[in-house]
């Protein structure tokens, strides 16, 4: 390479900060990237020579990752959020508009290296869309005046920093308020309920006593009357998976390592989902409080906290509040006054990879490096970080545990239903007049919820994001409850003028766009998928393509190596159910029609063969 | 210690630690698989290899052997999945068997025969993936990458040169090598590398050297990849 670019002036105060550790290689790429724009070739074969590592797994993990580039691209990146709910409010004539004001081609990098217009997954702005990033920073409720504005800050090349701070608002978009949201907590208020349920000395005789025998009982109370609670509670996991808190904690608590780490999964990249957003944004407390019980619990010295790229505006307010957490004792060495309770947290920001926010993979990230699922069994709470226990949470999930640390497991298993536990964060967004955050108790109808904000003439509701279900009218009387419809909380609301379809398609684009391509069946099965319905959408569909979305169902549902392949099909599957009439006007044919007449084509052989009779003839259909 | 399952029905007997695949390979059992190979830590990825556990679909190269399981391989089933995945693999990549020079000694054209696989079935994707010819001895043709990852594996865990690794992400992904050019013969690859053995497709090919024997004699021009592995412990030879 002729790069004559001096990279270690920049490079050398980064790795001295990430004090070369090869497992903060996707943190060390992305700010080089912050400093030079993109990450060039010379600059990655030296930050793999300064972490030891080889040179072509450094690319590989620069590869992996959307907002991670190896070649100029643009020194204004403009993308453009492409979930259905931003389609529904516009992004797309804006985005064309935009492109159009700035003379560029969309995905193609101006001549002048200047600017980029792309779109990106859904950044998490659903209640306030369009949304865009512009070289990372969020910018919520696009309009055309925006965009003007915007084109004439990128021509002039004003820095992203100085650009009008109202650009960059996000609103919080609470809409209703229960036990979470409107929780009265001081800050420490869990974690000394916590540690009061064990003896006053627990900790202290548990490091001074003489023999592990004398010192067990007391010193492990505290702990275990906590996951006690937490057991009591039936507190399951806020993701989407649902399970059992306590099961996951009280197995890495009892796992053999030599340390062990309380990761929080804020990747939230569902499209639909924004609820930790807000959790983040004015609950960073709560969720901080959560982890440290978590750590109090499983007895972890170190917790991450694993921040989807999207929320990356999030980092300084979340850096202040673990700060103020360490002044007031609650974070770092003797928590609470107790002498072994030891806990502090960092966080890591992603780079653009849905796919991390599956634990395996997001573990993988926090190592620095590709995003790609593991191999399970065996599971993060015996073999995660590091190979060692682990506990992986969602955002959500810990919050609801400081509630129960503080409050106790049958207060909060009172609320909710007998086998859902509890209040759910909903995030609501498209064709509804209040969009926003909603807090229910579990059990809710989404009668119920669609009436709460303002949706009238719904046609469809698809619930838990694309790889959850979509239901239609008849459907609304069903429960929000891990024994009905379990949510990881999208809850989006298409009206009557919706077309179904579209919304499927824009779903299949998302699967394609976000396979980590580790397995066949997910890597060339979401792609093909991609490809089957724009050739329907483009009116060249026949039934053959709708029998292999089925084929395509049953394969990756069975066989691909995580939930986003076993997910894949289901916004096709579950719309051809339900909305076959949205497909079937599109195709070119409903039935296999060959272009010829087939038992024409047979004449020329039953002359030669001098045959006449029934066999010489194709059956034709009664 | 005594232990078996039954794969369809036959009564396979293995040791503590072995997956179902290194159990039923070791007893003479075939299940069609491309990214497994004896030598390596199961990988997973192909999934041509899954079976059906006690009912449970998973890939019998990375679960572990349990006593008194019922795995299920031969069946229709499964088997219509395996020539789904085989046609991805074929319209993923750019595979021309006739002009291949691995032809025969590729287990991606041996499976597809084996499993009876008529036709692409879907479109082919005609992705562009230039050749690395740059190496003097060495042909790299990432048209025909199935990402398998056995050069991976062997690059770093026998040769401990990490020579190849991945990149990209989803159908993007793509075999890289360990260079900032990008090229082959800046790296420190050689003739004698175990990753130069792997190959089960025709990416890594030594020049020179393609037709030094005939197509027709080939491995499995003699007999199908099954019949490859009908010996108890006739995995290790094989590849």
């Amino acid at each position: 390479m002729n790069d004559v670019t001096d990279h270690t002036s920049y490079l050398d105060p980064i790795l001295e900060r990430y004090q070369r550790q090869p497992t903060y290689v996707v943190q060390i790429l992305r700010e080089a990237q912050d400093h030079f724009g993109y990450i060039a070739p010379a600059a990655i074969t030296y930050i793999a020579a300064a972490l030891g590592l080889p040179r072509a797994r450094v690319e590989g993990v620069a590869g992996f990752y959307s907002f991670l580039h190896t070649e100029p691209a643009g020194r204004y990146r403009v993308l453009f959020s492409d979930n259905i709910t931003d389609r529904m409010l516009g992004n797309m004539e804006l985005l064309d508009y935009l492109c159009n004001k700035l003379w560029v081609e969309r995905g193609k990098v101006s001549e002048d290296g200047l600017v980029c217009v792309d779109t990106t997954s859904c950044t998490g702005m659903c209640d306030q869309g369009p949304a865009i990033l512009v070289n990372g920073h969020a910018i919520t409720r696009m309009t055309r005046g925006r965009a003007d504005e915007i084109a004439e800050l990128i021509r002039s090349k004003a820095p992203v920093a100085e650009w009008p701070a109202e650009f960059f608002a996000v609103a919080d978009n609470i809409q209703r308020r229960d036990i979470l949201l409107g929780h009265d907590l001081a800050p420490g208020e869990a974690i000394r309920a916590a540690v009061g349920r064990g003896p006053a000395d627990a900790m202290e005789r548990a490091v001074s006593a003489r023999s592990w025998r004398e010192s067990y009982p007391a010193a492990v109370r505290g702990p275990t009357e906590t996951l006690d609670e937490i057991k009591r509670s039936n507190l399951r996991g806020r993701g989407g998976a649902g399970f059992t808190t306590a099961a996951k904690w009280d197995a890495c608590r009892n796992a053999l390592g030599q340390a062990r780490y309380v990761v929080c999964n804020a990747d939230e990249g569902e499209p639909g989902t924004f609820k930790d957003r807000v959790l983040l944004t004015r609950y960073a407390d709560l969720v901080i409080e959560g982890m440290t019980v978590g750590a109090y619990v499983v007895g972890a010295k170190r917790g991450l906290i694993y921040l989807r790229g999207e929320y990356r505006y999030l980092l300084q307010s979340l850096n202040q509040v673990l700060g103020e957490r360490r002044a007031k004792g609650l974070l770092g060495p003797h928590i609470a006054g107790q002498a072994n309770f030891d806990f502090d947290i960092e966080i890591h920001v992603g780079a653009g990879a849905y796919i991390c926010g599956e634990e395996s993979a997001l573990i993988e990230s926090l190592e620095g490096k590709r995003g790609v699922p593991r191999n399970r069994p065996p599971f993060p709470v015996t073999h995660g970080y590091l190979n060692q226990p682990t506990i992986v949470n969602n955002v959500e999930t810990f919050a609801a545990a400081a509630l129960v640390a503080a409050k106790g497991g049958e207060w909060y298993r009172a609320i909710g239903t007998p086998k859902s536990a509890g209040t759910k964060l909903f995030s609501i967004s498209g064709d509804c007049a209040r969009p926003g955050i909603y807090e229910y108790p579990f059990g809710i109808t989404v009668e119920e919820v669609l009436h709460d904000c303002g949706a009238t003439d719904t046609q469809a509701v698809q619930i838990s994001g694309p790889s959850g279900v979509c239901i239609d009218e008849s459907e609304f009387r069903r429960r929000i409850a891990f024994e009905d419809i379990p949510t990881a909380g999208a809850f989006m609301v298409f009206n009557r003028d919706r077309d179904m379809f579209e919304v499927a398609r824009n779903f299949a684009h998302f699967f394609a766009h976000e396979s980590c391509g580790f397995c066949t069946p997910c890597r060339v099965g979401t792609t093909l998928l991609k490809s089957t319905m724009d050739k329907i959408a483009s009116g060249h569909g026949t039934q053959h393509d709708v029998n292999d979305v089925f084929r395509l169902n049953r394969l990756l549902e069975t066989s691909s190596h995580c939930g986003l392949g076993h997910t894949a099909c289901n916004p096709m599957v579950d719309t051809l159910k339900r909305f076959r009439p949205a497909y079937e006007r599109r195709l070119k044919s409903l039935d296999f029609e060959p272009a010829f007449d087939l038992d024409g084509a047979l004449a020329a052989a039953r002359q030669m063969t001098r045959r006449d009779d029934a066999g010489a003839h194709l059956k034709t259909e009664a | 210690m005594n232990s078996s399952f039954t794969l369809d029905g036959q009564e396979i007997a293995f040791q503590p630690g072995q997956t179902v695949m290194q159990a039923a390979l070791a007893a003479g059992v075939f299940i069609p698989h491309l990214c497994f190979h004896p030598e390596f830590k199961p990988h997973g990825s192909c999934k041509v290899c899954t079976v059906k556990v006690n009912g449970r679909p998973t890939a019998s190269c990375t679960v572990p052997a349990m006593a008194g399981a019922e795995v299920e391989s031969n069946t229709p089933d499964l088997q219509d999945k395996r020539r789904t995945l085989v046609q991805m693999l074929f319209v993923e990549g750019n595979h021309f068997c006739p002009s291949c020079e691995k032809s025969g000694n590729c287990m991606l054209q041996a499976l597809a025969y084996d499993l009876g696989v008529m036709s692409p079935h879907f479109n082919q994707m005609f992705p562009d993936r230039p050749v690395d010819a740059s190496h003097p001895d060495i042909l790299l043709d990432f048209n025909r990458c199935i990402l398998c990852e056995l050069c991976v594996r062997a690059s770093s865990e026998v040769d401990k040169k990490n020579v190849f690794a991945l990149s990209g992400r989803g159908i993007r992904k793509h075999l890289i090598v360990n260079a900032e050019s990008g090229r082959l013969r800046d790296t420190d690859i050689a003739l004698t590398d175990k990753a130069m053995q792997v190959c089960p497709v025709g990416v890594i090919l030594p020049k020179r050297r393609g037709f030094a024997l005939p197509i027709g004699k080939r491995f499995y021009d003699v007999k199908p990849i099954s019949a490859h592995f009908d010996q108890p412990n006739a995995a290790a030879a094989e590849g």
